[in-house]
């Protein structure tokens, strides 16, 4: 068995007083996609914002590649290859389309994504890449968004709700793109709410409830009855 | 024809303004930080041009090629060293770190220059004037408004057409997702205050070039400095000139109708567009 690319061991995470997760445990493969779906408040967002460096843990609770990575600042672990699509797309206002990619791709990390290759996977952007972000669609802002993470190049690629405030057209869309972007060896987290597109697009599928792990599985043998357990705490 | 004049002279002196306020919105455009000490490190941009000077005999203006990269120097550690750990969401930490480190700089300037008022000397230049259309211009003030226009466009290139001026605005639009992008944040701020006291440095040796300064000259030139980039709008560089010439005109035909009244026209200037306009006239940021 090969070692996982990134390794949570027992991540705890905090605001304050509140406890936002309580010793998670999880691995992910290189290459796999992992869906990791839970309720509002379960700590969905919290377990992104740790592994990308956002919120500062202790440095062995997050392992990538061996590397203990959990104290390190959000610069330093996007330098190692993660990326995070953050949830609300972020872009930055008083960039261009253009610009908000050129500077996803700022690091130079070798690999398959440049801006011809976005423009490639979302067309639109290209006819629009001078347009100031805040001028675009909410589902072109998610492909800007998208784009942008995938500029760096990264090993490991974290989507944090990116169905969310999107017309279900869009989202079909964006997740039909998907499978063209987390493939080449690239891996990938996915923080979904909408639990059959997470299934759909996933190797192994991880709930959370309350910042614990409630459940976890391959996604195609996971069924219905189980995940409304898991999420909701109920039989 | 004295009317006309002065509002060329004052147009003139606006140039002087806006180098003043140049690094001020540049620094409040990346990190939201209002610098108490800015009128301070003109001055010591002005006291290091005078030490350049009198250890090797050099003209002032190319004393420059000491002073800017020194001043970015002094920029970059002064971010890097206190200035960032004052950042956060708290306004107040900012305001009172650099208000002592403007009380620290005025002490030093006595302790090593004394109280007493000092002056480059810049030669022929200081005299040296051209007819227009009957009017006669100082060459210094001249050449003082075009560095002006030079270094705002210059600004306004590194900011709109280079990787370096795209960082700029990411983290200044969002620190943390910037983050995201792999920048260090510290180290924008700190690339961001050198290239702010970098032109504080040309600031400041046009001052001593222009007029004797002592220890305590930096309040003036804040308030100038703040006034300009209110007067054109927070963020917005080119408005931080026509600030400035706002203000300098308003000095040259107050001065015109009455000696006294030279400061206080400025000042009167600034509030009336801070009543009418109180973003500014062309405001590029809120809150």
């Amino acid at each position: 068995m090969p070692e996982p690319i990134l390794s949570l061991r027992k991540l705890e995470a905090r605001y304050g007083d509140f406890q936002a997760l309580y010793g998670v445990e999880m691995a992910l493969n290189e290459g796999e996609v992992l869906a990791i779906i839970g309720a509002n408040g379960a700590g969905k967002t919290t377990l992104l914002r740790s592994v990308s460096g956002l919120m500062s843990n202790a440095a062995a609770q997050v392992v990538y590649h061996g590397q203990p990575i959990g104290a390190l600042r959000a610069d330093e672990v996007a330098a190692l290859g993660i990326a995070l699509v953050p949830e609300g797309r972020q872009l930055f206002p008083s960039l261009s389309v253009e610009e908000n990619l050129l500077i996803g791709g700022r690091l130079n990390r070798k690999g398959p994504w440049s801006l011809d290759a976005v423009f490639e996977l979302f067309p639109v952007l290209k006819e629009r890449r001078a347009f100031a972000s805040t001028a675009l669609s909410g589902g072109q802002q998610q492909r800007v968004a998208i784009g942008r993470a995938l500029m760096s190049n990264p090993d490991l690629i974290l989507f944090d709700e990116i169905s969310l405030g999107l017309a279900p057209v869009i989202i079909k869309s964006i997740y039909e793109a998907l499978p063209g972007i987390v493939g080449d060896g690239m891996s990938a987290i996915i923080v979904e709410q909408d639990v059959s597109k997470a299934l759909s697009v996933s190797d192994r599928v991880y709930c959370l409830m309350e910042g614990r792990v409630s459940l976890e599985g391959r996604s195609r043998d996971i069924s219905r009855e189980a995940i409304s357990r898991a999420y909701f705490g109920v039989e | 024809m004295d009317w006309v004049n002065a509002v060329v002279q004052g147009t003139l002196l606006g140039g002087l303004y806006a180098l003043f306020a140049a690094g001020l919105s540049l620094i409040f455009g990346v990190m939201r930080l209002v610098n108490i000490a800015h009128g301070d490190l003109i001055v010591l941009g002005a006291y290091l041009g005078l030490t350049v000077v009198m250890a090797t005999g050099l003209h002032p203006l190319l004393a420059l090629v000491f002073v800017v990269p020194t001043m970015a120097a002094i920029g970059y550690v002064l971010q890097r060293g206190i200035l960032n750990k004052t950042l956060g969401d708290d306004i107040l930490p900012p305001l009172l770190v650099t208000f002592g480190l403007s009380v620290i700089l005025q002490n030093l300037f006595l302790e090593g220059y004394t109280a007493d008022p000092q002056k480059m000397n810049a030669g022929a230049l200081e005299t040296a004037s051209v007819s227009v259309g009957g009017l006669s211009l100082g060459v210094l003030p001249l050449l003082t408004f075009g560095i002006a226009i030079f270094v705002i466009a210059s600004l306004q290139f590194i900011f709109y057409r280079t990787p370096l001026g795209r960082s700029f605005r990411a983290v200044s639009d969002n620190q943390e997702i910037a983050q995201l992008m792999g920048l260090n944040k510290r180290h924008i701020f700190g690339l961001a205050m050198a290239l702010a006291l970098a032109v504080t440095a040309i600031a400041g040796i046009l001052l001593g070039i222009r007029t004797s300064f002592d220890p305590t000259a930096g309040g003036a030139r804040l308030i100038y400095g703040f006034e300009a980039v209110i007067i054109g709008g927070l963020g917005n560089l080119w408005g931080t000139l026509v600030g400035g010439v706002i203000l300098g005109v308003a000095q040259t035909v107050g001065a015109k109708i009455d000696p006294g009244w030279q400061l206080l026209a400025g000042h009167i200037a600034f509030l009336v567009v801070l009543a009418i306009r109180p973003n500014g006239l062309f405001p590029r940021v809120s809150g």
